[in-house]
């Protein structure tokens, strides 16, 4: 019987295992192949061994450029959206009191993610564009003469992109942490004379930290590999790593793309080490 | 439980600001696909018309948004059902020890962090080597797994963690065999995340760009058809077409929010008490 059970756990375990050696493992592995390829204008991949394609990567200005834009992007996203996304699971976890309330609200939440996604991004061009909404109430209240050109087609529109994408991707986390505190700890907060603030910051903010954790790993992740949202809203203005990437595969460049990916995947592995050593992330499951 | 305190109010207001900020630009969009027929893709609305609505069925130079549609729907029924089989499998060996068990966990967490472009061009490249035409069936299928799997193995986690074994020890103890206890214990009570499940992959799945750009081949699904139309398309046809998809997605939300009531109140009726195997 214990015999059977080993091999029925081996069983059920075969579809992923097969699936993620296919089309995952096999694929990364084949990237890190590729970056040392050689490529010509008809054929993509001609098999090699040659180092230029990192030699391009390391020794080319746009390269630090682009880090330097995204590394901003993902700096500003993770600042607003952990502020943002702890005060909202605050409210959520602390301030409603019933369950019932607790559901409604998080739906509320997640009803505008049933959209596509390149829905909700084309959706901010009526408000952020040149004769959007935002431009004309400026224009109306007198702040403005002429309607303000950074809102849309720039960084502060890619940022306010990701803000309306990823914010989610911080409260569940942090709202699933703020859930399994003891309340009788805050009680003891309270009654050891700790303030409002105080039993936030010493008390809830700590053991916070996993969701906290968890999230700021979803974010920083996405944004260092998205190209989707800074090809909508950042126009033909604003370049990252993701979207250098991609520029070079519409151009058929695989080996150098694959030389950037791999760039990147060592920097995001590098970020996600940095923010694994703040929490036991398996431990929350 | 006292009175509402002051901090109470500031987040409350911030909390509607958040949600105003979510669903302000839903709202213009669907709003502007009813401007008239000679509105313009920005406020005000030149007149209210079904006009752009009706665009959308007319032949015309907008790109294949059937045929692309007609995929996605596709794609993602297949992702979604292979999400469900396999995640729930692997949520039942994840019950037991196996060798290899937190290699593949960590595995398939990395492909959750894996900026998408790179398993997009791997499995592209691959294609590629091997002499296989990739398309939205094979390889973007594959590429979609990658990415809807994580989320599915996740939530069977916490559905097992939750999960009473003494309703299985049971079972067992009335002489049920392996396949009967799955099928008549397990498979009800965990029905309802299973939904959760399904509804997780299609939407994953049917909204799907980054993983989907290197390895869907030469006919596109959806979302990669309107990525490409939004940069030439100056009219509010292609905010029709939102207020379209988002339309189908709360049917299809509805509908699976339906269907886990039904089911529930059947297994009730049926004086099932399945639903108190979660603990």
């Amino acid at each position: 019987m214990e015999r059977l059970s080993a091999w029925t756990a081996y069983l059920q375990a075969l579809p992923l295992t097969l699936i993620f050696l296919v089309f995952f493992a096999l694929p990364i592995a084949l990237v890190v192949v590729v970056s040392f390829f050689d490529y010509q204008t008809y054929q993509i991949l001609i098999p090699d061994f040659v180092l230029f394609n990192y030699e391009d990567v390391f020794s080319s200005s746009v390269t630090y450029q682009t880090y330097l834009i995204t590394f901003r992007f993902c700096l500003m996203v993770w600042a607003i959206t952990l502020v943002l996304g702890f005060t909202i699971a605050y409210f959520l976890a602390f301030h409603v009191r019933t369950i019932t309330m607790q559901i409604v609200l998080f739906l509320l939440c997640t009803i505008p993610f049933w959209t596509s996604i390149v829905i909700r991004m084309i959706a901010w061009i009526p408000l952020l564009g040149r004769n959007g909404l935002v431009n004309k109430a400026l224009l109306a209240m007198g702040v403005t003469d002429a309607p303000v050109e950074w809102l849309l087609y720039s960084e502060f529109a890619v940022v306010i992109g990701y803000v309306h994408l990823y914010t989610l991707f911080m409260i569940v986390p942090i709202f699933n942490s703020m859930m399994r505190i003891d309340r009788s700890l805050l009680e003891a907060a309270t009654d050891a004379g700790a303030s409002g603030w105080q039993t936030v910051w010493n008390v809830i903010v700590p053991l916070c930290k996993p969701g906290i954790a968890i999230g700021s790993i979803f974010v920083v992740a996405m944004v260092m590999g998205d190209f989707v949202t800074v090809n909508v809203l950042g126009g033909g203005q604003v370049a990252s790593v993701g979207k250098a990437i991609a520029a070079e595969l519409s151009y058929l460049q695989f080996p150098p793309a694959a030389a950037n990916s791999m760039v990147l995947l060592g920097v995001v592995i590098l970020l996600i080490m940095l923010l694994m050593r703040f929490a036991d992330v398996r431990k929350e499951l | 439980m006292g009175a509402r305190s002051r901090s109470f109010y500031i987040l409350a207001t911030i909390f509607g600001t958040f949600v105003f900020f979510l669903y302000g630009p839903m709202f213009a969009v669907i709003l502007l696909a009813f401007q008239g027929p000679d509105g313009g893709l920005t406020f005000p609305m030149n007149g209210i018309s079904l006009h752009w609505f009706a665009d959308i069925f007319r032949p015309q130079s907008i790109g294949d948004i059937w045929g692309s549609f007609d995929r996605s729907i596709k794609l993602g029924l297949m992702v979604m059902l292979a999400t469900v089989v396999i995640s729930f499998l692997s949520g039942l060996a994840y019950r037991k020890r196996f060798r290899g068990s937190s290699v593949l966990f960590y595995v398939v967490i990395a492909s959750l962090i894996m900026p998408s472009i790179v398993v997009s061009l791997g499995i592209g490249s691959m294609f590629e080597l091997l002499g296989i035409e990739r398309s939205w069936w094979s390889s973007a299928f594959g590429a979609h797994l990658t990415w809807t799997l994580p989320f599915g193995l996740l939530i069977m986690f916490a559905v097992f963690n939750r999960f009473d074994p003494a309703f299985e020890e049971a079972a067992r103890d009335l002489g049920a065999s392996g396949w009967q206890t799955i099928r008549h214990v397990v498979l009800p009570i965990v029905a309802p995340s299973l939904i959760g499940v399904a509804l997780f992959g299609f939407t994953l799945s049917y909204d799907e760009i980054a993983r989907t750009s290197q390895s869907v081949g030469a006919l596109n699904t959806l979302p990669m058809e309107l990525q490409a139309m939004q940069t030439n398309v100056t009219t509010p046809v292609i905010y029709a077409l939102g207020a379209y998809t988002t339309a189908l997605s709360l049917v299809v939300i509805g509908a699976s929010l339906t269907g886990v009531l039904i089911f529930r109140w059947r297994q009730k009726r049926h004086g099932s008490d399945a639903d108190k195997g979660m603990v």
